[in-house]
């Protein structure tokens, strides 16, 4: 019982070390600013990434009989081992090897954890991307194709316009999983949210209120995340009924 | 204005269309009718290459479609086709539906392909649908539209895929219309249909299709007053 109270007591102060004192909220802050910015830039890069892929493997799969790309089958099997080594490998792997292998003299920590997540993301991107095309009905292509329009005008203007609306639950999906993986880049020495949060804990000794500090700051951003996508996906299903 | 020669056509070791020589004339109306299976639609799409032939060859207007160095686009821009379950574009609004292949083909300019959009919508009746999404309009609607959509590239030809299969019985005769007025402006027309009426009446020629292969041809009355095969008197009698 006492010992309870005292645990209330030292609450206080315990809370005042990790977020106020030397104004360390603003740390957090500033972590929070760097885990959106990873997040943000890395979804553009591996959407831009993935994009290219699913392209690459849609328009390879769907050549014309007896009219086989040869370029096209080179760039086929290259994305075809991009998705399964990034796949096949675990995250934190990956950014060690960019770190230690590919850019040890790179200070930059936060600009190869941008490389490290962004190629990492494209790879589940292409296949999310790839899905939604092929649930396009293939009578749309068809339908431009037969008008004359070449293969890239119908993806273009008729396929991905439609295709965009079946994957934006699996894009949302993918934002909140990059952006819990942020943390990784922790670990490279990039000062993200994390960062800030294990340099505060051991400063002060008391590792409980700043980790369940940013704990709660991820779970607010995707909590708000989720509901700005849902409100999203209720105004472009209303585009249907029109 | 179409030659098709030895055309074959297999999906794994199912052949569907077995050995086909055909030519189709400018100005002919060709009806391609029979039983489901007899790779009707088949035939129908190999002769824009919407279906690759296994074997044999295409020539329309003098050159060879099925040459893998033929740009198939340029081809298709001639052959306007209507498919069965429409395919409008539900992301674009009618007037973009029919604008954007004339437009990005290089065919006409936005403005003009605009005007001949309106010019073609008020020959179906549907000018009030140019800003309208086809998910707001009938399906009768739809494929007088996708008629409109293929007709704006100015085809010299006209495929169509059981284009009022798809529909409610009450809104068949709108389409049709639209198709006998296409005809009698001399446009060259292969459909494939279940409609013997249409046959009958508007169609030059009946084409009756079986296990891959054209049976028995004909003029449509002839056709349809005296066939000469077995197989053809058995589809007849349990359309008819």
């Amino acid at each position: 019982m006492l010992q309870g109270i005292g645990w209330l007591d030292s609450i206080g102060p315990r809370l005042q070390r990790a977020f106020v004192e030397g104004e360390r909220w603003k740390l957090y802050l500033q972590g929070l600013g760097v885990t959106l910015e990873l997040t943000v830039v890395a979804l553009i890069f591996g959407v831009l990434l993935g994009l290219v892929v699913a392209v690459v493997r849609t328009a390879h799969d769907q050549q014309r009989l007896g009219r086989k790309n040869p370029v096209l089958g080179v760039l086929n099997v290259l994305c075809q081992i991009y998705t399964t080594v990034i796949r096949g490998t675990p995250m934190l792997v990956q950014l060690y090897i960019w770190t230690f292998v590919i850019f040890p003299s790179e200070r930059n920590k936060v600009l190869v954890g941008f490389i490290g997540l962004g190629v990492n993301s494209g790879a589940y991107v292409a296949e999310i991307i790839r899905g939604g095309l092929m649930s396009v009905d293939a009578g749309q292509s068809e339908a431009g194709r037969s008008l004359g329009l070449n293969y890239f005008d119908t993806m273009r203007f008729i396929v991905i316009p439609q295709a965009f609306k079946n994957i934006l639950p699996s894009l949302g999906n993918e934002f909140i999983t990059l952006f819990k993986d942020t943390s990784l880049v922790q670990a490279i020495g990039g000062a993200e949210m994390l960062y800030y949060a294990s340099t505060i804990g051991g400063r002060t000794f008391d590792y409980m209120p700043p980790l369940i500090g940013i704990a709660a700051m991820y779970l607010v951003v995707v909590i708000l995340f989720t509901w700005l996508q849902g409100k999203l996906e209720r105004r472009l299903r209303e585009s249907d009924r029109r | 204005m179409i030659d098709v020669k030895n055309l074959s056509k297999s999906f794994g070791k199912h052949l569907v269309l077995d050995n086909i020589s055909e030519h189709i004339s400018p100005g002919e109306k060709v009806v391609v009718i029979g039983p489901s299976g007899s790779g009707k639609s088949t035939f129908l799409r190999c002769l824009n290459l919407l279906e690759e032939p296994s074997g044999g060859s295409i020539t329309f207007d003098g050159t060879v479609i099925t040459d893998p160095k033929t740009d198939i686009n340029k081809i298709r821009r001639q052959m306007g086709m209507v498919f069965q379950h429409f395919n409008l574009f539900p992301n674009m609004t009618i007037r973009k539906n029919i604008t954007l292949a004339p437009v990005r083909t290089g065919l006409m300019k936005q403005e003009e392909a605009d005007e001949t959009a309106l010019t073609l919508l008020k020959r179906v009746g549907l000018e009030e649908k140019e800003n309208s999404y086809p998910a707001q309009l009938s399906g009768g609607q739809k494929q007088r539209i996708a008629i409109v959509r293929a007709l704006a590239m100015r085809p010299k030809l006209m495929l169509f895929d059981e284009p009022t299969s798809a529909l409610d019985p009450e809104m068949v005769g709108e389409v049709l219309e639209v198709m006998k007025e296409l005809a009698e402006e001399g446009m060259t027309m292969v459909v494939v249909t279940h409609e013997m009426g249409f046959a009958r009446e508007v169609g030059t020629r009946v084409l009756f299709m079986d296990g891959g292969k054209i049976l028995e041809q004909n003029e449509p009355h002839a056709f349809f007053d005296a066939p000469r095969e077995e197989r053809t008197r058995e589809f007849l009698s349990k359309v008819l």
